[in-house]
C-alpha cells in the first residue's frame, strides 16, 4: 500500500483541538443519555411488573415502540419530524431559539431508546428475585412500594449489572449516530480531520483508541461497581 | 383469634379449597397435616390474606381478612409467617433482616428495632451471627432467623408453612426446637408441618385435609389414638410407621 503516513497532524493545535471537541461532546452525549435512560429505564421496567394492567400495559408498549424502530430513524425523527409536529410556538422555538439543539436532540433520541432497553433489563431482574421474597415482605406488613424499595430493586440492580454494562459501552458507540443530525461528536471530529488533511488512517484510528479507553474505562467502573454490591454468599463467586 | 368460616378457592376451574370451616383460639396451637396437594399451604396463607379466596370469611382478632378493601398491610403486621424456604431477604445482613419491617411497618427507631432484634437472635441462638448474611447460613439457622424475625413484629398469632420440609434432617430438631419453646409460652401457632412428633407434644388439636377440604379436626390424642376417617388412618399408617 502506498501511503503517507503522519502521525504528526494529530498533534497539531487545530486538529488536537478537534479531536479534544469531538471527545468531549461523545462524552457529554453518552452521559447525559445513560441518565435519562437509567431513570426512564428504571420506572418503566418496574411498571411492566406492578400488578395494575394500565400502568403495565402503558409500559410495555413505550418498550415496543421505542426498541423496534431503528435508533437512527429516531434521531431523525426527534430532528426534523417533531419540530413541525408540537404546537407553531413550541416548533418555532425547538428549530430558532432552543439551545444546542443537535446535542438535546440526540441525548433525547438516545436516552429514549437506551431506556427502552434498559427497562426490559430491569423486568427481568425484578421477575428473578424468587417470588417468595415478595411473600415474606408482604407477610410482614410492608406496602407494595416498600416491598419494591427494599427488597425487588435492590436484588435485581445486583442481578443486572453485567447486562447493564454492556448497555453502558452501548451508549457510548450509540452517540456516534448523533453526527448524522450535525453533532460534532468523536466521529465527525474524525472524518473532519481526515476531509482537511487526507490523513484518513490517523484520524479513525484516534478515534478507534479513545472509544476503546473509553470502554475499558466504563468496564472497570461496572466491575468496581459489581465488587461493591455483591452479597457475600450470594450470586457469583465470592468477592 | 383465628375463624375460618365455611372458605373455598378455586384456581380458575379447579377448586382448592372447599368449604373449609375452622378456629384457632388465643394460645391454642394448631397443627395441619395431609397428603401433598391436600390445600393445606393455600389454608394457611388464606389466613393473612397472600390467597385471595372466592366464598367464605375469614377473621383474625375481630378484623375480616376477607372484607373488600379491608387495611391486609395492616393486619399482616400483626401475625407472624413462617415460609417452608426460609425467604430471607439475602441482600441484608441478619440483623438488617429482622430490623427492616420493625422500622418501616412499625416505625420502631433504629436503636429500638436492633435492641429487640439482638433479643430475640439471642432466644433462638443465632447471637453470633447477626452480622453475616443469609446464604452463609446453613439451612436451619435461616430458619431460625426467619423466626425471629417473625417474632420481631410482636405477633398476635404465628403461621408455619413446612417450616423443617426443606432442612436436612439433623437441622429439623434446632427448629423445632425454638417452635416447641413458644407453644410452650403461649404463642398462638397454626403450622403445616409433617413432623407428628412435634404434634404430639405441643399441639392441642390436629387439623387433617384432603382434595381440599378439613376431613378431620379434633383434640391431638384423638386423632392419633382412634382417627375417624379411613383416609387419616391411611395417612397415619403411612407416616408413622417407617
Amino acid at each position: 500500500m502506498d501511503y503517507n503516513w503522519n502521525w504528526s497532524v494529530l498533534l497539531e493545535e487545530q486538529y488536537l483541538d478537534w479531536l479534544i471537541s469531538g471527545f468531549g461532546w461523545t462524552i457529554a452525549v453518552a452521559l447525559s443519555a445513560w441518565c435519562i435512560a437509567i431513570v426512564i429505564g428504571a420506572l418503566v421496567g418496574v411498571g411492566r411488573t406492578v400488578p395494575n394492567r394500565l400502568i403495565s400495559t402503558l409500559c410495555t408498549a413505550y418498550v415496543e415502540l421505542f426498541r423496534n424502530i431503528p435508533l437512527l430513524v429516531q434521531m431523525f425523527i426527534w430532528y426534523f419530524a417533531v419540530p413541525e409536529m408540537v404546537p407553531e410556538d413550541m416548533g418555532r422555538w425547538m428549530k430558532r431559539d432552543m439551545p444546542n439543539p443537535e446535542f438535546v436532540t440526540a441525548v433525547v433520541a438516545l436516552g429514549l431508546y437506551t431506556a427502552s432497553r434498559i427497562a426490559e433489563q430491569v423486568r427481568a431482574g425484578i421477575e428473578t428475585v424468587p417470588p417468595g421474597l415478595s411473600a415474606a415482605g408482604k407477610a410482614h406488613g410492608l406496602s407494595l412500594s416498600q416491598i419494591y424499595r427494599y427488597i425487588l430493586l435492590p436484588i435485581s440492580f445486583r442481578l443486572i449489572v453485567p447486562p447493564l454494562t454492556s448497555e453502558f459501552l452501548t451508549v457510548f458507540k450509540n452517540s456516534s449516530l448523533a453526527l448524522t443530525i450535525g453533532l460534532l461528536e468523536l466521529t465527525a471530529q474524525s472524518q473532519q480531520i481526515a476531509e482537511y488533511t487526507f490523513q484518513g488512517f490517523e484520524a479513525f484510528t484516534a478515534a478507534t483508541v479513545i472509544y476503546v479507553c473509553i470502554a475499558l474505562l466504563a468496564t472497570v467502573i461496572m466491575i468496581l461497581l459489581e465488587k461493591y454490591t455483591r452479597i457475600p454468599g450470594y450470586v457469583g463467586k465470592e468477592g | 383469634m383465628i375463624d375460618i368460616h365455611n372458605i373455598s378457592k378455586w384456581y380458575g376451574e379447579f377448586r382448592v379449597l372447599t368449604d373449609c370451616t375452622t378456629k384457632v383460639s388465643k394460645g391454642e396451637v394448631v397443627v395441619v397435616c395431609g397428603p401433598s396437594g391436600s390445600g393445606k399451604s393455600t389454608l394457611i396463607k388464606c389466613v393473612n390474606g397472600l390467597e385471595p379466596i372466592q366464598q367464605g370469611q375469614i377473621h383474625v382478632d375481630g378484623a375480616e381478612v376477607t372484607a373488600k378493601g379491608a387495611d391486609l398491610t395492616a393486619l399482616r403486621s400483626r401475625i407472624g409467617m413462617v415460609f417452608q424456604h426460609f425467604e430471607l431477604y439475602p441482600h441484608m445482613s441478619v440483623l438488617e433482616n429482622l430490623c427492616l419491617a420493625q422500622e418501616k411497618v412499625l416505625k420502631r427507631s433504629r436503636t429500638e428495632a436492633e435492641e429487640r432484634a439482638r433479643a430475640l437472635l439471642a432466644r433462638v441462638g443465632m447471637s453470633e451471627h447477626s452480622t453475616k448474611y443469609p446464604s452463609q447460613l446453613s439451612g436451619g439457622q435461616q430458619q431460625r432467623i426467619a423466626i425471629a424475625r417473625s417474632l420481631a413484629m410482636d405477633p398476635i398469632a404465628m403461621l408455619f408453612d413446612e417450616p423443617t420440609s426443606a432442612l436436612d434432617p439433623e437441622m429439623i430438631k434446632e427448629v423445632l426446637d425454638v417452635m416447641v419453646e413458644l407453644a410452650q409460652e403461649g404463642m398462638t401457632m397454626m403450622v403445616v408441618t409433617h413432623e407428628m412428633g412435634f404434634a404430639r407434644k405441643v399441639a392441642d388439636r390436629v387439623i387433617f385435609m384432603d382434595v381440599g377440604a378439613i376431613v378431620e379436626d379434633r383434640p391431638t390424642a384423638d386423632f392419633f389414638d382412634n382417627p375417624e376417617s379411613e383416609r387419616a388412618k391411611d395417612f397415619l399408617s403411612k407416616i408413622l410407621n417407617h
